[in-house]
């Protein structure tokens, strides 16, 4: 008689409640990046300009002669702006093969064949996309702010500027939002990560492309609204009580925003399921 | 009959093609398995009691839970292998299993440990740090079994579970599955075209043709009694003496070679009758033994082919 046995056994323990399932898929995907040197260097790449803009902070706040650099709240609207170049890069990186590669190896069939719903697969998935652009935008951004409080040693600046803290939150959240479920989307069409990360890439300068032709031949910002990146930057600059910078309406890139989160959770309900049934 | 999955009148149709039509069908607790040629509807059917796939017509239920109203309830009792290749990218064998361990509930802990296990179980213990894509085509089929275990399904949904696999591992993975079957109390329904694996795993078979149930019971009900068929083969007027065979009651059917299949009715009792009638006849029976029906028989009459 062995000593072990190594035959099937039966379960005895315990179950967890359904409905938790996206936080374990969320959880596996950021791990799975997280053991990737090229994108911890990625990561760290994004928080070089939180660091400059942080000694900037400390600067103006502790030596007079820097005192020209102090910020106003639009440097906060300019950090969110530039941090948009490593939102573009992450969601290529991380969100291409979120989808696309579970597509490859059949993996929706095992996914789905477990007590989870599609909605509970696609939110895990969208948290892996998620957590990594809010580490970019949302969270330095708010980091910045409470350093600036935290150098200048008084409220004063956010007494100032309260609605910082609901334009920063709503404009990143914005941000992120748009580019985890575009990407999400485009990611559950095809079975190629590669294929999907030029897709991504091509529309969003085709997008630019096309609105820079018809500026240059119109010689109004009134079709802005064509370009995605131009559409969130009209919308950002409204939230954060600036002057809009095209003459689009607001209201008319806000609703471009919106119809793309909407056509991309279409897409998303359309396409994960545990059988592609070809009529 | 004591059902762990009951259809009722159910119809799937993907555009203009019924892949199943109007099915009723009850599997029994244990093996069962469901045979069919490519294209019958097997894995239509499954997927549909996955609810992967919503019939247009008709009720399911599986372990007593009806699939339209409890389908996680009822995901979280079975297992499912699929067909084709499946795995979660970007992982090592015991880490996938121990993933789908908790994908069905299962705490972290206890699903690593169950995945050590159910690994050592399939075979694939020494192989089971290694990354799933890269294992050959058997090895992926374990790992789809393992992945099926992890959680201690009461029922077992595998969906041609030998594909692919040279002779030895199709013979490990049919001992594997009649051990589940039968001796470790997990239900299963075992949905292959090989008709020898269905025969050695499986108690229980439904038969399906062209999206419709052809027959079903227990396997031996279906094969009928042993003893009142015979091989036959003789020498002489072949046509005159069926014929002759014929014309006493006793059903002729010509197989492959020269070897006839005769089947005595129980009014002439065994092989005597034979041996009377090709006397009588004048022909020489060069070869006689009963033929032992075989769950091709089965399918054979089932789908109607010759």
């Amino acid at each position: 008689m062995p000593i072990h046995d190594q035959s099937y056994r039966h379960y005895g323990g315990g179950r967890a409640p359904v409905g938790r399932s996206w936080l374990i898929i969320a959880w596996a995907g950021i791990w799975t990046f997280l053991r990737k040197r090229a994108f911890l260097g990625l990561l760290f790449g994004s928080l070089i300009p939180f660091l400059v803009r942080a000694a900037q902070f400390w600067g103006s706040a502790n030596m007079p002669q820097l005192a020209s650099l102090a910020p106003d709240a639009s440097t906060f609207r300019r950090f969110l702006e530039y941090q948009s170049f490593w939102v573009f890069v992450i969601t290529v990186y991380v969100g291409a093969g979120l989808i696309a590669n579970d597509r490859r190896a059949n993996a929706l069939q095992i996914y789905l064949s477990k007590p989870l719903m599609r909605s509970e697969y696609i939110l895990g998935k969208l948290a892996v996309l998620f957590s990594f652009l809010a580490l970019v935008t949302l969270v330095p951004t708010l980091l910045l702010l409470l350093l600036k409080v935290a150098f200048d040693g008084n409220f004063t600046f956010l007494k100032n500027n309260l609605f910082l803290i609901p334009a920063i939150t709503i404009s990143a959240l914005l941000q992120v939002l748009l580019a985890s479920f575009t990407m999400l989307a485009l990611s559950s069409l095809s079975k190629s990560a590669r294929y999907v990360g030029i897709l991504y890439v091509g529309i969003t300068f085709f997008t630019s492309a096309i609105y820079g032709a018809l500026y240059a031949i119109t010689g109004s910002s009134r079709v802005s609204w064509i370009s995605i990146g131009a559409d969130l930057e009209q919308v950002v600059d409204v939230i954060f009580r600036l002057k809009p910078r095209y003459a689009t309406p607001w209201q008319v890139s806000l609703l471009v925003i919106v119809g793309l989160i909407a056509v991309s959770i279409s897409i998303l309900e359309r396409r994960v399921r545990g059988v592609e049934v070809v009529t | 009959m004591d059902a762990v999955v009951q259809l009722d009148d159910v119809t799937v149709i993907y555009g203009k093609n019924q892949a199943l039509k109007h099915v009723s069908a009850k599997f029994a607790k244990g093996a069962v398995g469901l045979l069919g040629p490519n294209g019958a509807g097997k894995s239509t059917m499954l997927k549909s009691l996955l609810g992967f796939v919503k019939p247009d017509q008709g009720r399911m239920t599986v372990l007593g839970l009806d699939v339209a109203q409890a389908p996680l309830a009822i995901r979280a009792r079975i297992g499912y292998m699929p067909e084709s290749d499946a795995h979660i990218p970007g992982m090592n064998a015991v880490t996938f299993v121990g993933y789908c361990g908790q994908l069905a509930g299962l705490p972290a802990a206890d699903a690593m440990q169950r995945a050590h296990e159910v690994l050592y179980y399939v075979g694939l213990g020494e192989a089971r740090y290694r990354n799933v894509e890269t294992y050959s085509t058997g090895m992926k089929q374990r790992i789809k079994l393992a992945q099926a275990l992890v959680h201690d399904p009461d029922l077992l949904f595998l969906d041609e579970p030998t594909n692919g696999m040279d002779p030895k591992g199709r013979e490990e993975m049919l001992e594997l599955v009649r051990d589940l079957g039968h001796n470790k109390g997990v239900s299963l329904i075992l949905s292959s075209h090989l008709l020898p694996d269905v025969e050695y795993t499986c108690d229980h078979v439904v038969v399906m043709d062209k999206g419709q149930i052809a027959t079903q019971g227990p396997i031996d009900e279906l094969k009928g009694p042993a003893g009142r068929v015979y091989e036959l083969r003789i020498k002489g007027d072949l046509r005159g003496f069926l014929d002759v065979l014929a014309g006493q009651g006793m059903q002729t059917q010509a197989t492959d070679e020269d070897v006839m299949r005769v089947f005595v009715p129980d009014t002439l009792g065994n092989h005597q009758a034979i041996f009377k009638a090709a006397a009588a006849f004048g022909v020489q029976v060069r070869h006689l033994r009963p033929s032992l029906p075989t769950l091709e028989d089965v399918f054979a009459k089932a789908v109607g082919e010759e």
